[in-house]
């Protein structure tokens, strides 16, 4: 990665923006990342189990994109039964662990969960699977084991949480398994982009190597479009599955300066830190966008140590992709939001040092420009605004929408041997938990393909 | 306010709650601690012969808890008091002086011969005590012994050790019956006819609590051993309610005074004791998981219970729920019920549903018109009240009483006349 922060000379002039490193201490930095909810201690998780009522063809369950039987892992929780409880989750969701800990709990299961009805506040399935799944990952307990070898053979290009649980799946129902990643670790935005203070302890290589250990799945370092085409892929394999998520960053539409940078690559770096009070952190923050990438880096930003964060929306609340809990996150984390607000231009000589907004309002849904507009000081501007399909490898062969791959319900594309999943098709909510639901189904029809 | 004062074979104690003979009535330590806490009276730990029995140095007791670990139901295989005889009684009388206006009543447990009760009874009634109870209950250890329950399941033994109490007394004899018996009626006959002045109950019942899931030897055990102990606590009150009943509703019966015990915890345990047929209630197992601080409950409860009810004394609440009890015979047929789900009140989480098509009449819809709803579907409900036992809302699933039309399950008329097994045409041994 190269440095986000090109020289911005030394000078001490007034211009000069402020940039810097070390602004909090390395334990200060070291509390700020720490898991942004602990685990549930054996009495909590026992107490919290209890609440549940084993609903009949469960709400959550329905809500949850893999289809965990959560009443089912919850009820195992309660009877001390935590392999079991494990397995139930594990085995719709390989990503389990991961998920407990990132997915967006309040807009999938528990805002389904008939305790909301009865007492606002419901279940916390969240904090309960990671209960029942952490002992799995500490002991490395294997719980899946390889079927019978089929012979067959399956290339996944990506090597995020969509291609290993395609991968994982694959293995299990016999199938031998190359993956081609791009990037030098396993896990895709697991590894690289989700907020720090969500994965703490490496738990996504942690978590890779788990998956990995079921055996049967090679590994390899390559760049689809670079280092290989998928039409080579499918002259080899017997099928291809893509889970290449979205490998460029959408434009802001305005002429760039230095010190504007694209959050994801920051958030990169920030994850692969090994001392994060090294990392330079401005003293002005400003983030465009309104999803979860623009509550990251906002909440990240002031973590580190950033002296003002405001996150500008184009749109209002409603519309913001973050959900009310990351919304109201990045605000007791002293961030301000701001709505109906557009960007038309970057200020500034060599470096950034404002950005011009025009106030926009909603016409029966479409949104105008008013022609009222104000600057914002800033030290840095992160954009958020959503990432693209680095579709150069695919549009030739594969039929694209809207720069998504197309998919069936079972992940298939438009090539007979080819299928999809996670951020990189149309149609995803680009969370995790998705991607993983995709890449199983996915395995499943590969796998009646392949045995046909 | 309602007036609980009470008085229970011409005891009088300051309101119904006695803590029964156990633990904490073991010493003056903790009787005194108990009267500053309210408690209306006390049942001194089961004395016995000189020299003391000795009780296991390891565990005594076990429990069944939820998850939150709320006890449930208790066990235990403590002995009478491990105290030699002179200690207690010095206590007692101690106890008895301190506090004049306390019941102090003190179990006894003695072999089966009529010397031993003519020696000790009268040393004991000289502590002052209000009255005896005679513990014919404990189901382990002592019933080895010939004592406790085993003189308890036999009715002629209980009627010779109540004729022998009650002429070495001069002070009322209780006799505490153990549950451990197929039918109370011969013992609390026997005991009414041994000239016992009222009856105790329940003491405990024999059980075993579980295994220990990694030695796969009994839990709890003693070096590796365990033996069956007595089951008490919120559990076992349905266990005592049925017992108490029994004795109240029986006409041979009916006349004794009776001391109800078995799992009171809050006022409302107290309440069901009282209304069918006991005078007063005792507890021991709410006490020993509590400590003796819920008595602030339980009277404060009863008062305001009573108030509500616009009654002015326990008296008028004793057992006004025991014509409520009869024989399934009785029962009357053309009763027609059907559960009624309030809509505004469902949380949806389909338990009802699943409840009654796994396990019950097939009664409960699980989607109306492609939507997820729960609905009663007459046709099919027996009026059996498992939806209403499972629903986690409280009052959302209503049993209401069909009154005219038919019975859409039967296609039979409803009536308000009655009718019962004792005349159903498919009882063989029908009355004409
Ligand atoms: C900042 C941020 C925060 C997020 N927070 C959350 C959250 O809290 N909860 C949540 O559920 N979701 C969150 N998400 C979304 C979630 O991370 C993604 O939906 C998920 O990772 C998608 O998985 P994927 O496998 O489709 O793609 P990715 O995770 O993007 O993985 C793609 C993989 O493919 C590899 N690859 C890319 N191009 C190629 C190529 N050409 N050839 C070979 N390999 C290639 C990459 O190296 C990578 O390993 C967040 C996303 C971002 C950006
Ligand atoms: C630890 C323990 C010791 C007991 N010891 C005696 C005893 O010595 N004499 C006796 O009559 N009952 C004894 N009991 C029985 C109680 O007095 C009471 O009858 C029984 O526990 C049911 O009431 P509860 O549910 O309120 O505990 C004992 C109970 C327990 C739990
Ligand atoms: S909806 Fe809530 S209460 Fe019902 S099964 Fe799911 S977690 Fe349990
Ligand atoms: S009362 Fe019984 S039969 Fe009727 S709906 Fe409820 S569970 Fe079913
Ligand atoms: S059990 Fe109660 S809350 Fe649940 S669906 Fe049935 S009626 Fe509704």
């Amino acid at each position: 990665m190269p440095n986000p922060f090109p020289s911005t000379g030394s000078s001490m002039s007034k211009n000069a923006p402020d940039i810097r490193t070390g602004r909090l201490t390395r334990q200060e930095i070291d509390a700020n990342f720490g898991d942004l909810h602990p685990p549930l201690k054996r009495p909590e998780a026992l107490i919290e189990a209890d609440r549940c009522y084993f609903c009949y063809d469960a709400p959550c369950t329905t809500a949850c994109p893999t289809g965990i039987d959560i009443p089912g892992f919850i009820q195992k929780i309660r009877s001390d039964n935590l392999r079991g409880s494990a397995t139930t989750i594990l085995e719709e969701n390989i990503m389990g662990g991961m998920c407990a800990r990132v997915c967006p709990t309040e807009v999938l299961c528990e805002e389904a969960c008939v305790r909301n009805t009865h007492e606002d506040k419901p279940v916390e399935i969240g904090l309960l699977q990671r209960y029942a799944t952490d002992p799995i990952f500490e002991a490395g307990t294997q719980l899946f084991e390889r079927g019978e070898a089929t012979g067959k053979r399956v290339a996944v290009a990506g090597g995020g949480p969509a291609g290993l649980a395609c991968a994982h799946r694959l293995s299990m129902l016999g199938h031998e398994v190359v993956v081609f990643n791009r990037d030098e670790k396993l896990g895709g935005l697991n590894e690289y982009g989700i907020a720090a203070y969500k994965t703490v302890n490496e738990f996504a290589q942690r978590e890779v190597d788990w998956i990995l250990a079921i055996g049967g799945i090679e590994v390899r370092s390559a760049t689809l479009g670079g280092d290989i085409t998928l039409a080579e892929l499918r002259d080899e394999y017997d099928a291809v599955f893509l889970g290449i998520g979205l490998g460029s960053v959408n434009d802001l539409g305005v002429e760039t300066l230095p010190g504007a940078l694209n959050a994801i690559d920051y958030i990169a770096e920030l994850r692969q830190a090994d001392d994060k009070s090294a990392l330079p952190v401005g003293g002005n923050v400003v983030v465009i966008g309104g999803g979860m990438t623009a509550i990251d880096i906002a909440v990240q930003s002031r973590r580190l140590g950033a002296k003002q964060v405001d996150i500008v929306y184009r749109r209002g609340p409603e519309q913001m992709g973050a959900s009310r809990f990351e919304q109201e996150l990045a605000q007791t984390n002293g961030v301000r939001i701001h709505h109906w607000a557009q960007p038309i231009g970057l200020l500034g000589d060599d470096h950034v040092s404002a950005v011009e907004f025009e106030r926009t309002r909603a016409d029966n849904g479409k949104l105008v420009m008013t022609g009222e507009r104000f600057t914002m000081d800033a030290d840095v501007v992160f954009k958020a605004i959503g990432q693209a399909l680095v579709d150069e490898p695919l549009t030739d062969e594969l039929q694209l929408e809207r720069g998504r791959i197309v998919v069936d319900a079972e992940q298939k594309t438009s090539l007979d041997d080819v299928w999809a999943g996670g951020d990189c098709v149309r149609g995803g909510d680009d969370l995790t938990v998705s991607a993983v639901q995709h890449g199983k189904v996915a395995a499943h029809a590969i796998d009646r393909h392949l045995r046909g | 306010m309602a007036d609980l004062t009470s008085e229970f074979l011409g005891i009088k104690s300051p309101n119904p709650f006695w803590l029964a003979s156990a633990p904490p009535t073991d010493k003056a330590y903790n009787v005194n601690r108990a009267f500053e806490a309210g408690w209306g009276g006390a049942v001194w730990k089961t004395l016995g012969e000189d020299p003391p029995i000795v009780n296991v140095s390891g565990p005594r007791y076990s429990a069944i808890h939820s998850n939150d670990r709320r006890v449930i139901g208790f066990n235990n295989i403590e002995l009478i008091t491990d105290r030699p005889l002179k200690t207690n009684l010095d206590e007692i009388r101690q106890v008895k002086r301190d506090w004049p206006d306390r019941a102090m009543v003190v179990s006894v447990m003695l072999p089966m011969n009529e010397q031993t009760w003519a020696k000790y009874l009268p040393m004991i009634e000289d502590t002052g005590a209000d009255a005896f109870e005679l513990n014919f209950g404990c189901p382990h250890g002592m019933s080895e012994r010939g004592m406790g329950s085993a003189v308890g399941q036999v009715p002629e033994y209980i009627q010779m050790a109540a004729e022998w109490a009650k002429s070495a007394a001069s002070i009322p004899v209780i006799v505490k019956l153990t549950p451990n018996v197929t039918n109370i009626l011969p013992p609390a006959k026997a005991a009414k006819d041994g000239g016992a002045d009222a009856v105790s109950l329940i003491n405990t019942i024999n059980s075993i609590m579980r295994v220990n899931y990694d030695t796969l030897t009994m839990y709890p055990s003693t070096d590796g051993m365990g033996t069956h102990g007595g089951y008490c606590g919120e559990a076992v009150k349905p266990i005592a309610l049925n017992m108490v009943a029994e004795i109240a509703r029986t006409r041979e019966t009916a006349d004794l005074p009776i001391s109800g015990i078995g799992g009171v915890t809050d006022w409302r345990d107290a309440v069901d004791f009282l209304a069918l047929g006991a005078s007063n209630v005792q507890v021991c197992t709410a006490a020993m998981v509590y400590g003796f601080k819920i008595i602030d409950d339980l009277v404060d409860g009863l008062s305001s219970f009573l108030d509500d009810k616009g009654m002015r004394s326990v008296n008028e609440l004793v057992g006004k729920a025991v014509p409520s009890v009869t024989d399934w015979q009785y029962l009357n047929l053309n009763y027609v019920e059907k559960a009624v789900i309030d809509q505004d009140l469902c949380i949806k989480c389909g338990r009802c549903h699943i409840v009654c098509e796994d396990t019950s009449h097939q009664a409960i819809t699980n989607t109306v018109n492609g939507e997820r709803r729960f609905e009663v579907i007459d046709e099919e409900c027996v009026g059996c009240n498992l939806c209403v036992s499972v629903c986690p809302v409280d009052g959302c699933i209503s049993m209401q009483q069909l009154t005219e039309g038919v019975d859409p399950r039967t296609g039979q008329p409803i009536t308000v006349e009655k009718a019962n097994w004792t005349t159903h045409p498919n009882n063989p041994m029908r009355k004409a």
